[in-house]
């Protein structure tokens, strides 16, 4: 993990809450949408996108990169409708072909360019947040901005908060009532897509710091550990980006002190904040019962 | 050419150990598969395939050993545990399936990694062989592997046929399997263990991501040629075992191609094919019949027409002129041109552009339609209630559908009637 100290430290832990705060977000969605498992096969089935975008711009994190991967994300959703639909396959096993098609391609493309790609598999599984502060950003004139994947995660954070506060009536209305938003005259397809779009999106920028499995930590986890303490979308969404944060910052000195993957160490995080989540949910109830009965 | 006479012999014993291993895992992970398959449990094998991880560090940690059997008892532990844990948060908490599944997946995945590179920081000398089980490396497969697998898929073989019934009624009703008064907890246990077996030695040849494929892709093709279980697992564990072997040949002609990958890709081949080709379930098959459908309506529909114009007339078989058609009922033009053809080659019109009018066999095809439009009409006033004006959209569909036997039935359930409830005669 190199020197540099408590700025690294800060640098790291900032990248990974933004990362986090942004899963979380868009997590609550797909949970409330029983789409968790969508956004595990989008997860996947961006690595060809992000395979071939990287073979034609040479560049790691180019905005065409972003779109490569973003697009094939968006076609894993199409490819699993259309199997569950046309050819009535059954949409577990439509989502379980699809994505590890898609990720077996991708590892076939990554094998075939391995001398010219500077990716790897371990990349692809679980990220390395870790050299964030080595990736420094620097102006033309040659002043040092910071690390860049901290940028790039920042930029993330804002393009997912304007896209739930700006989207959030027709996401709310999408999730919880498709018919009384279709007699609103609000497109559930619309919003359907652009939740796809940003889940793709979010993907994308997250896989290198946590890669393609820990991501999916990061967009169930805190979603279902805030929906165990509460049921109003406003509080759910800002419980949720806490625990995110939570993770994060609690992950990476997990991971100091033990000398083990960050990006492990925040889904493990992630997991005890679960279960303590889930042991209060739990308590609460008893107690509730308790109280009838009393 | 000469490549392919080179593996099929199989004189490297490597290519051997390698083949044969893959293809007894193809087979075996297929057949259990088809099980999770049909119980709408796909993804839980997904999510069992990642949460393995943590117990195979431990294992490795505890004993200090990496002797398959040794991690497999460890895997096999760790994926009970995820089991356990799916099954008990589903029933206490709100959560839906899909949120469980996920959230195990990710969580038990994300502890393993940690612990292995925890472990591997730690400097342990022999630690380098445990990330085979992430990404899987069928190449390097030993003897001692291969022995496990095949010891594994004979197990796997005898246990599936001894509790067969057990898991083909738990595949389709568990309710019913719950009534019958069988041991369904017994059967759900030791499934689940065959699938955490199955998934532990899966991963080896193929990593943990594409181990879902192994399991769940064979499993769909399989379903599209059979309606029968047994088939269809025999099915299955081919496919399995073919992608097996693909992959490995594929690995053997372009040594720096990863086998798993190209496993998945046969499998999945396999899978777009059979969904799209297969007789009766594939696509092109339901096209087709949709298609046919289609054209018996439309030229059942012009027979009714030349009936009906003819009928006015008092001659069935006057002959009518194309505007006198259209009059009667708006037909798009291509749909009537199909149609015109196909009755002319039929012979069951004669004439030219001037007009047309029905031959024999015509008159009786389309005295049919009409026969069981008024037929159904009568059923529903006579029988059904329903009023004479609510009545002809409904015949409009039956009378394509209604058959030689159904029509019969109809004609001794109501009397063999003379006239349909609009007083028009019902031609016999």
């Amino acid at each position: 993990m190199g020197g540099g100290g408590a700025v690294n430290d800060i640098y790291i832990i900032l990248t990974a809450s933004f990362i986090a705060i942004s899963c979380a977000l868009i997590g609550v969605f797909l949970m409330l949408r029983q789409m968790a498992m969508v956004g595990d096969a989008i997860s996947h089935a961006v690595l060809p996108g992000i395979v071939l975008a990287y073979l034609f711009t040479g560049e790691r994190s180019s905005g065409i990169m972003l779109l490569g991967a973003a697009i094939l994300g968006v076609l894993a959703t199409l490819l699993i409708e259309l199997f569950h639909k046309k050819t009535r396959l059954q949409e577990d096993a439509s989502i379980g072909v699809t994505f590890t098609w898609l990720f077996a391609l991708g590892v076939i493309l990554i094998s075939v360019y391995s001398g010219q790609i500077d990716l790897d598999q371990d990349c692809v599984l679980y990220g390395e947040i870790a050299y964030v502060p080595l990736d420094l950003w620097f102006t033309a004139s040659g002043m040092n901005l910071g690390p860049r994947p901290l940028w790039i995660a920042a930029g993330l954070l804002l393009v997912v908060l304007l896209f739930v506060l700006r989207g959030y009536r027709g996401l709310f209305i999408t999730s919880f009532h498709p018919d009384y938003a279709a007699a609103l005259g609000i497109s559930t397809v619309l919003w359907h897509y652009g939740l796809m779009s940003m889940v793709s999106v979010t993907t994308v920028i997250s896989f290198e710091s946590v890669g393609a499995i820990l991501v999916v930590a990061l967009l169930i986890a805190p979603a279902a550990a805030a929906y165990l303490l509460t049921e109003s979308l406003p509080k759910l969404l800002s419980l949720a980006a806490l625990f995110g944060v939570l993770s994060s910052a609690g992950g990476y000195y997990l991971a100091k002190w033990l000398d083990g993957s960050i990006a492990g160490a925040i889904s493990t995080v992630a997991g005890v904040i679960f279960i303590v989540a889930f042991v209060v949910s739990l308590a609460r109830k008893s107690i509730q019962t308790k109280s009838i009965a009393g | 050419m000469e490549t392919l006479l080179e593996f099929f012999s199989f004189s490297s014993p490597n290519v051997r150990m390698v083949t044969l291993g893959t293809v007894l895992l193809g087979a075996a992970a297929a057949v259990v598969g088809s099980f999770a398959f049909l119980r709408k449990r796909a993804l839980v094998g997904d999510a069992i395939a990642h949460a393995i991880l943590p117990g195979i560090v431990l294992a490795y940690v505890v004993t200090d050993s990496k002797h398959p059997l040794v991690l497999m008892i460890g895997a096999l532990l760790c994926g009970w545990l995820a089991i356990l844990s799916m099954d008990y948060i589903g029933n206490k908490t709100k959560l839906k399936t899909d949120t469980v599944i996920g959230l195990i997946l990710s969580v038990f995945f994300g502890l393993g990694i940690f612990m292995l590179t925890a472990v591997q920081h730690t400097g342990r000398g022999n630690q380098a062989g445990l990330d085979k089980f992430l990404f899987g490396k069928a190449a390097s497969m030993t003897q001692t592997d291969v022995f496990v697998f095949a010891g594994f898929s004979i197990a796997l073989l005898i246990i599936t046929f001894v509790f067969f019934k057990a898991f083909k009624i738990l595949s389709f009703n568990r309710d019913f399997a719950l009534t019958l008064g069988l041991p369904v907890k017994w059967a759900e246990f030791v499934l689940a263990t065959l699938t955490v077996l199955a998934i532990t030695t899966g991963i080896q040849a193929v990593g943990v991501v594409l181990m879902a494929a192994l399991l769940i892709t064979p499993a769909a093709a399989a379903r599209s040629w059979t309606d029968s279980l047994v088939r269809m697992i025999f099915i299955a564990a081919a496919l399995g075992a073919l992608g097996g072997l693909v992959g490995s040949y594929i690995s053997f002609t372009a040594p720096n191609m990863p086998t798993g990958p190209w496993i998945v890709m046969a499998l999945s081949f396999f899978t777009l094919f059979s969904l799209l080709f297969a007789p009766k379930r594939g696509v092109f098959a339901k096209l087709q019949l949709q298609r046919k459908n289609r054209e018996k309506i439309i030229t059942e529909n012009l027979l009714k027409a030349f009936y009906l114009t003819g009928e006015k007339t008092g001659n069935v078989q006057a002959i009518i002129a194309k505007e006198t058609l259209d009059s009667y009922r708006k037909f798009p033009a291509s749909e009537f041109q199909f149609a015109l053809r196909k009755l002319k080659r039929k012979l069951h019109i004669i004439g030219n552009e001037n007009g047309w009018r029905l031959t024999e066999t015509g008159v009786v095809k389309a005295a049919r339609v009409v026969r069981l439009h008024r037929l159904w009409e009568m059923y529903l006033t006579e029988r059904m209630n329903m009023q004479s004006d609510h009545i002809h959209p409904n015949a409009e569909t039956m009378e394509h559908v209604i058959t030689p036997e159904v029509e019969a039935e109809l004609i001794k359930e109501l009397n063999r009637p003379e006239k349909d409830p609009h007083e028009s005669v019902i031609p016999y």
